[in-house]
Order: C-alpha cells, then structure tokens, then sequence
C-alpha cells in the first residue's frame, strides 16, 4: 500500500494522534475509518483526548496545502505530526513515499536537517542570537563550513528583504522583520517540504496582508510543497492551491478554494464561506457557461482571472468572454453563468431555512 | 447580634484556658517550666551519632578536605602572589566591559579602598574563597537544576530540600561541617558551596522551564541531536535566568565566606571584623566591615551585569584576534601592569608609610558621640526597654514598676486594664468581626503577661489553631509536631526569647517599612532616595549590620533588635511599594472617576488590593528576621541563636543542632503560615474581583 504516485510529495494517511495514559488498545484490530467519528466518541467518554481522528490528505509537489480550522481544531497537532514534533499514536505518513514513522531518531534528525523547514507562530526565534546567527543555525548544526553558512545564509536574507539587519537581535526587530528571520532560518537548508504554522497570525492586519504577497512571491521562485497552517478563512483562500477545513481533529472537507465555497460539504464550511467576497474568489474557470462555445467576436481573458474583473468586460459583451488557460481557449463566461454561480451559493438562505427548522423543532 | 462559629468557641475557650492556666501559676508549674524530667535526650543522641560518623567517616572527609585545600591554596596564593596593580586593573577592566565606565570607576574605587586601608592580603583570602566555591556551587547547581528540570521525580526531591537548606541558618552549618571536615579554611569553602548553591538550582530549574516551546520546537526542526538541543537552544536561552542564580549564589557564597570566619584560622576579613569587633575596637571593625560591604557591593554588581549584558556585536567573520579579543585584551593588560610593577615596585607592595588607617580617629568620634550625646542615648535605650522589650518579653504585670513607669500596677489598675481590654475586644467584636477581638483579646493577655510566661499548652494549642484555620490540617499538624519538638528537646524557653526578640523587630519593621513603602509609593522622590539605601542593605553580609549599632548602644538585646531591624525593614518597604505600584491603572482611574480622594484613594482602593504582596512582604521581613537573629547572637541575645554559637564555641554538635533545626523549624512554620494566610486573602480578592 505504499506506492505513491510520483507527484505526491508527502502522504497522510489514518493518523491519529490520541493523548491518554495508553491509546494502544484503541488501535488493537484494523481500524475502519468509518468507525472513526463512533471511535473518537468512546475516546473522549473514556477521558481521552482525540486532537487528530484519521487525518488522511495528499500533498502534491510544489502546491500550497492549507490547513484551516478554529484553535482546538487539531490543525496544529497534524503539521507537528508531520515532522514527528509530536509522535502520531496511529496512521502512516509517507514523505517520498517512506514511512516516517518507522524512521529511527538518527535519521529523522537527518530529514529534519535536509528535507524540511517549519515557520512558527511566535517565531521560535533564538533570542540570544543575532539574525545572522539564527538563519545560520541549522547549517551550523550541520557543523556546515562558515563560508558555506555565510554564502546560504546571504541568499535566503536577500530573499526575505532582510539585507543590513544581520547584527540586529531579535528582539530589536518588529514582529514582521522577526517573521521574516523565522521564514529565511525555515529556507536555509534548502528544504523540498515546508511547514508553516500560523505564520502570519501574530502580525498586524496590514504586516500580514504584505507577508502574505510576499509569501507568495517567494513561493513563485522556490516552488515548494507547503503545509500552511491558519484559523483565517480568508488567508486561506488567498494562498492555498488546495484546502482541508477540520473540526474537533476531523477532516471536513478537502478541495481547492473554489469548490469549497461553491459545494460547502455541510453547514460548518458553509458558514466560512458567509461573508467571503464571490466576486474575489471565483475564478472565469470556475464559472464557465457550459451551454456555450467560443466565437471570434469574443474578448480573450486568461482563466485565473477573478470574476471581479470580468464584471465590467462582461457589461460591455453580452455574448460573453473566451477563458484561456496559455492562450487556449477552455470555455465561455456568459453573465447567466456568473449570475449562476452567484445565486447557487445563497447560502445566507439556506441559514435562514436551518434556523427555522430549528424553531420549529 | 454576633454569631459565633465553632472556631470563634474554640477561640474563646484558649483563650480563657490560658487564663486559668495563669491562674494555677503554683499549683502547676509545669504548665510553665517544661519538666526537665520529660525532656527526650536529643542532643545526647545527636552527638553520639555525630561522634559515629566521625570515626565512621572521618578519614574520607579528612582527606576530601586535603584534596580541597590544594587547589583553594593556589588560588590563594596566586590571588596574594599578583601585584595588588595587576588584580585592581583587571577587575576594573571587567567592570567596563560588563557595565560601563560608573561600574569601572565603582570597582576601582573600592578595589583602591582595600589597598589604601591596608586590608589586602585579608581581601585576597575572603576573595580566594570566593573564587573557587562559586565555580563549584554553580556546577553542583546546575546539575542538580538540570536533573529536577528533566526529572519529575527528582524535582519533588529537590525543591523541599532547597527550601530546608536555605532556613537553617548559616551558622547551624558550619558545625558539622567542622566536625567531619576538621578546622581550616576548608571548612568555610564547604560550608559556602553548601549554603550558596541552591539559588542556582532553583533559577536553572525555572529558566530551563521558561523556555518557549516554539524555541526547542525550532531547535528540533533546524535538525538539533538531543545533545546539541540541550547546550545549544535550552541553556543560552535560559541562560539570563541561570545567571540570576549565579548572581544570588555568588553574594550567599561571600555571605557564608564571612560567617565561617568565625571558627578562626583564615586571617580573612571577616576574621578582621570579628576579631576588632570582640576588642571593642569598633573604629577598626567599621573599617574592615567597609571592605566587605564594598567586595559586596562590587561582586554583586559585576554579576548583575554580566546575568542582564546585551549579547555584543555578533560574530560574523571576525578573525580569531577580534572574537577573542575580551580574553587577548585581558591577559595583555594583565601582563603589561606586571612588567610595570617589576619596574616600580610600589604597584606590587603598596608602602606600609602611605596607608590610611583612620580608625583611631574613627574611635575617638564615635567616643565622643556616646559621651556628648549619653543622655539622649540611654533614654532611647532605657524607653524601648521598659515600653516595648519587656512588656512583650516579661507581660505588664512584671514591668510596671515606680522605677520604670513610675507607678504602681495596682489592683485597681489591674482591674482597668482588664476591663477597657474586655470593651475594646467586644467594641471590635461589633464593629469588626470576631477575628479582629480575638486578636485583641489574645494581644492583651499576652501583653500583660508576657510572651515567656505564658503557658506552652496554650501557645502550642493556639498556633495549631491558626495554623488550621489559615492552611487546614496538614499545616496544623506540621505546626504542632514542629513546636513539639522543640518543647520534648527542651529548648522551649530559648525559642521563646527567639520569637519575642524576632517578632518585636518583625512587628516593628514591617510597621516602619510599609509606612515607608506607602510613602514610596506616593511620592517618586521618597522611592528614589530609598532605592539605593535597600539595595545596599540587601547587598550586605549579615555581619557589617551589627557594626555600627553596637558602636553605639553597645552589647544587649536592643542593639540585636536594631541590626534585626534594619535588615528585616527592606523586604517590607520594597514589597510594599512594589504592591500599591503595580494595582492595576484601571482600577485606580476607576475610583479616581467615582471622585476619590487621595486619601481614600489609598486607604480604601490600593491599600487593600495591595494586602496580599504586602503580606509577601511580611513573610520575608519574617525570613530577613531570622536570619538577623542568629548573627546578632554575636552581640548578646538569649534565644537559639545563642545556642547555635554556644554549639559552636563547644564544639557541641546536639547543642547547637537542635537549635538550629529550631531556627528553620520555627522559619517554616512562619513561612508556611503567612504564604497561606497571603494565598487565602489572594483567592478572597479574586473572588470579589469577580463582579
């Protein structure tokens, strides 16, 4: 069962992360996931503490992952699952499509050394280090060369916007330069796999929004697998490729933006989705008229455009616009089908139908 | 109408219990006087189990002590051997280096006072001692620190052992020591590793604790092997921490240099100091007392510095020349001064011609003050006696006398006092609650008897009680099992002149320190005038305190009670002032706006939000009391502390044992008592903050 398809770089699969005196008996027979949520439930009477219940997702290479969910969600406690910072009770994570579970201490430190990086909420930053000194402390763990550390440590500086503040210490650094120093250590080793734990979530409104491009931009040069963690919705879909929503330890639902918003799997995502922009959110691509086909009189957009801006080209050309993914067409946006897409998540309705049901109940 | 509770009965029956107790005076005595007869031979068995593990053991300590003087002799000798320039240099330098220029200019200053008074040599072996059991104290302090930080099991070891080790006073330590260890500097250095290190371990167990979890999470995640994890991510950032315990252990290492003086053969300072002030050379005492309040001082200074230092310029790419440039820097300044002290030898031996040793003068003022000012002197005196000292120590009853108050304590007068006592108790009684009369009640029993005279049934009966109602059972039974003890060994009587001379200073510093706090609170510039004052008494070996009372009032039960005093004072102004400054700005604006004044502002809104720290306050003047009481048994008082030094001089282990695990007895339970009673106003507070 551990064949991967090539393009997944790390693979979750059942783990379960079960805090109590002794979880084994729990996992004696094979465990059916569909006993999962009947499991954690005898968990919690029997005084246990279920944080992750069967956490099963895929990460792709190179896609954004986002995990969001509210504080006690279990979010935190899978990304530090995923390094072993906490030891899963039960599941298999697969990183390459090796168990790290079955990793000895010796080698996890290696993978740790090479293959991952993690940003912290709080920074986690060295307080009695300089800047340079913290970016520089995992090479020197590695025992790395001084002019090799200088060299790498220089590189992920200019990639931060950190030039000039090596000396500073950190606590003479805002939170958002300190931010910066926790994603260039994360970036020094060069890691494949990044973890981000509530990144931004410490930072001012307006650091934040400036953190998230810039995360962003960075991510366009690197190309890294991410798991980024947030309890905010709307960072959430600003950044991620792909996400999972979990509650009470649980996968809700996993999917990209689009189709969370558009096909809520139940109330709790849908209350998320409430107050979220559409226009922002939906892309041409995930409002596509199927009924109609391109003509040449039709303006071009590319399919990554928001619905936002199409709005006033959409004004001006009844017939619709040509959506194109590299400069061929995939499909027509018509305003029936962006009034469509609109009208299908009125969910604020559907609140209203719950709510007197509930009366009436 | 009052309703009484089961407690306020069981109150009201001690109480008269006492009294009929009082009233049997004759008849039962020992009610009074513990029977001899009843007394368990625990000093007998103590010294014959002592005298066990000396033949036992001996050996094995003995040549542990012969190993330990190899090394503290070549410190010693090293630290007599350098040109007094060479060592006032580099001290100074690494006063610069830690602080600034002040602290440079301070270290010089005082070095240069050690040299100019002509105390060198004594300096330089209190300093040997110093040098060599604070590198000791602290690796034995954090190993032990470390081992409770990882070890649940250990650390429930750990802490009431720390606790226990700092309550016995110092001196209940040096008798044993001296027993296995045999006389000798030695002893001292053994004695201050074992007095100093538990602030280390503490600090080391708490910063190790401090450490954010992100920290040691981005630790392991840079890839940390458990090794590199522990000495490269949890120890630099506790390492503030830890240095604040080295701090504290490097002041309790020099603290206990100087008290273990007293068993002689070190010709140190502190040997200086008691030897001059025993001849009742008090100018030449002050003298030297002033060397160790300035080794003090800048010992302190210089580790305080160095535990809160920024971190320097970071090492990038330095050269090897610049990043060990403090090290390279030291030694060439340390060897310049030398070729310079070979060429001119008076930076080696400073002229005996050139020394200032004003201590005949410093006689013949103080001499002239004591006889100017007699009269005002011996009224001070003789008025804190007769009004204060023996009313608690001897009741009333004995005090009033025509030769002291100048009147007889007649019938008549006997009855007054009883009754307006009744009517005060009962006014209390309604207007404040029963707890309030029942203090009054007790207050004035005990005041018309006298602390000594009381009986102990009922002041073990009485404490128990409190002991109960402020902490619940497990404190009542610790509290009558520890003054039990005391009673069955026989030292009953001297712990009783131990708490009437302790509580007295207490009662009265914590009176004088809050008042003081109150007004360093209200006032910045009170608080700045005070700051430095506490900061050098707390800074102080025990032993310079005593110096300048007993210039003055000379040996007696009130000059203990002064030094007592002005050591105890600090911890209740400081906790005081620290408590009303720290009320939250809320709360003040609050009643500000509801139109307070400033008076009511304080009696009736910070006053009692402060009562709890306050009350921490008091717990400490309590444990600065005790530890006072058995350093002033050096100038004549009667309780334990005297014990403790007659063990000493005797070389009497039970004797001095006994009294030693008194004085932490009667520490802990003080402790335990005022830390609940502190807790319980706490929870009281918080409930009311609630609404």
């Amino acid at each position: 069962m551990n064949e991967v398809a090539a393009d997944i770089k790390l693979s979750c699969r059942h783990v379960w992360k079960v805090y109590a005196a002794d979880a084994s008996p729990y996992f004696k027979g094979e465990v059916d996931s569909a006993d999962a949520t009947e499991l954690s439930t005898r968990m919690r009477a029997d005084g246990a503490i279920p944080a992750a219940v069967d956490v099963s997702f895929d990460v792709q290479v190179g896609e954004i992952f986002v995990i969001m969910g509210l504080s006690g969600s279990g979010k935190s406690t899978v990304v530090r699952c995923l390094s072993r910072l906490v030891e899963p009770t039960h599941g298999e994570i697969l990183l390459n499509g090796e168990d790290l579970l079955k990793k000895s201490d010796k080698e996890l430190i290696d993978i740790r050394r090479h293959d991952m990086g993690m940003v912290f909420q709080n920074f986690g930053l060295m307080p009695h280090l300089s800047v340079f000194d913290n970016i520089a402390f995992p090479l020197s763990l590695q025992g790395v060369p001084m002019a090799e550390q200088v060299e790498k440590v220089r590189r992920v500086i200019d990639l931060v916007g950190l030039e000039g503040r090596e000396t500073s210490y950190p606590r003479q650094l805002s939170g958002g330069q300190q931010q910066r120093v926790g994603i260039a250590r994360s970036l020094a080793v060069e890691p494949e796999l990044w973890f981000l734990d509530e990144p931004f979530s410490a930072l001012d409104p307006l650091i934040r929004r400036q953190m998230q491009d810039e995360f962003l931009r960075i991510q366009r040069t690197l190309q890294k697998s991410i798991v980024f963690i947030t309890h905010d919705f709307l960072e959430a879909l600003k950044i991620a490729d792909r996400m999972m929503i979990m509650r009470d330890g649980m996968v809700v639902q996993v999917g990209t933006p689009a189709e969370l918003i558009v096909n809520p799997a139940d109330d709790y995502v849908a209350e998320f989705t409430e107050d979220v922009p559409l226009v922002r959110v939906l892309k041409a691509t995930d409002v596509l008229d199927p009924e109609q086909s391109p003509t040449s009189t039709m303006p071009e957009r590319d399919s990554a455009c928001c619905v936002e801006e199409l709005l006033p080209l959409l004004s001006r050309h009844k017939q619709g616009i040509v959506a194109t993914q590299d400069g061929v067409p995939i499909g027509v946006v018509t305003a029936t089908s962006v009034i469509t897409a609109l009208a299908h998540e009125d969910h604020g309705h559907g609140e209203d139908a719950a709510a007197v049901e509930e009366v009436l109940n | 109408m009052i309703r009484l509770r089961t407690i306020d009965w069981v109150w009201l029956g001690l109480i008269a219990m006492t009294l009929v107790f009082l009233a049997l005076r004759e008849p039962a005595a020992w009610l009074f006087t513990y029977p001899q007869d009843w007394v368990i031979p625990i000093t007998p068995w103590l010294n014959v189990f002592m005298d066990w593990c000396v033949d036992n053991f001996g050996p094995f300590f003995r040549a542990f002590s012969a190993a330990l003087d190899v090394p503290m002799a070549a410190i010693r000798d090293l630290l007599n051997w350098l040109p007094w320039s060479v060592t006032l240099a580099l001290l100074t330098y690494i006063g610069y280096v830690v602080s600034g220029w002040r602290l440079a200019l301070f270290t010089f200053l005082a070095i240069l006072y050690m040299v100019v008074i002509g105390y060198w040599s004594e300096s330089m072996n209190s300093l040997a001692l110093v040098v060599i059991s604070v590198p000791m104290a602290v690796a034995i302090g954090f190993g032990l620190g470390t081992l409770g930080f990882y070890s649940k099991r250990a650390e429930r070891i750990i802490s009431p052992t720390m606790d226990l080790l700092q309550t016995v006073p110092a001196f209940a330590y040096l008798l044993p020591i001296l027993l296995l260890f045999g006389f000798g500097p030695v002893v001292g250095l053994i004695a201050s590793v074992l007095y100093a290190f538990p602030p280390t371990v503490r600090n080391t167990m708490l910063g190790l604790a401090q450490v954010p979890g992100e920290v040691i999470e981005a630790g392991m995640m840079s890839g940390a092997t458990p090794r590199q994890l522990f000495w490269r991510v949890r120890t630099p950032s506790a390492l503030r921490q830890i240095l604040l315990g080295v701090n504290q252990t490097t002041m309790a290492a020099f603290s206990m240099v100087i008290i273990a003086s007293i068993i002689g053969g070190t010709a140190d300072i502190g040997w200086e100091v008691l030897s001059t002030m025993r001849k009742a050379q008090f100018g030449e005492s002050l003298l030297a007392g002033i060397v160790i309040a300035l080794m003090a001082m800048v010992m302190d200074r210089i580790t305080a510095a160095a535990a809160t230092a920024e971190p320097g310029e970071p090492k990038i790419n330095q050269s090897f020349l610049s990043r060990h440039r403090f090290l390279i820097s030291v030694a060439a300044l340390g060897f310049g001064i030398a070729l310079l002290a070979q060429v001119i030898p008076l930076l080696t031996n400073y002229p005996e011609a050139w020394q200032v040793y004003p201590a005949q003068i410093l006689n013949d003022g103080v001499s002239y003050l004591v006889v100017e000012y007699a009269a005002a002197i011996n009224l001070i005196k003789t008025w804190a006696f007769f009004f204060a000292m023996l009313p608690v120590k001897m009741g009333l009853e004995q005090t009033i006398t025509p030769f002291s108050w100048g009147f007889e304590f007649t019938g008549a007068l006997k009855l007054l006092y009883a009754v307006a006592a009744v009517a005060l108790a009962l006014w209390a009684a309604f207007r404040h609650g029963l707890n309030r009369a029942i203090a009054i009640a007790f207050c004035a029993t005990l005041l018309f008897f006298g602390l000594t005279r009381l009986p102990w049934p009922a002041l073990l009966a009485m404490a128990t009680l409190l002991s109960w109602q402020l902490g619940g059972m497990r404190l009542a039974i610790g509290t009558l099992a520890g003054l039990g003890f005391l009673v069955i060994a026989g030292v009953w009587p001297q712990t009783l002149l131990s708490i009437y001379l302790c509580g007295l200073a207490v009662l009265l510093s914590f009176v004088i320190g809050a008042s003081l706090g109150v007004l360093a609170s209200e006032f910045d510039g009170v608080s700045a005038f005070l700051r430095p004052i506490n900061d050098t008494l707390q800074t102080m070996p025990l032993f310079v305190i005593l110096i300048p009372f007993v210039m003055i009032f000379k040996i007696g039960e009130f000059t203990a009670l002064l030094a007592i005093m002005a050591y105890a004072i600090v911890p209740a102004i400081r906790y005081s002032e620290h408590g009303l400054r720290n009320i939250p700005a809320t709360v003040i604006e609050a009643a500000t706006a509801v139109g307070c004044t400033r008076w009511q502002l304080l009696w009736r809104v910070k006053l009692p939000l402060a009562l709890p720290v306050m009350m921490l306050g008091l717990n400490q003047t309590i444990m600065y009391g005790i530890a006072m009481l058995v350093i002033a048994a050096l100038v004549g008082t009667n309780g334990l502390g005297q014990q403790v030094y007659i063990g000493l001089g005797d070389g009497d282990f039970g004797v001095g044992m006994v009294a030693g695990i008194g004085m932490a007895i009667i520490a802990i339970i003080a402790d335990r008592l005022t830390q609940a009673w502190s807790k319980k106003r706490q929870e009281e507070l918080g409930l009311s903050a609630e609404f």
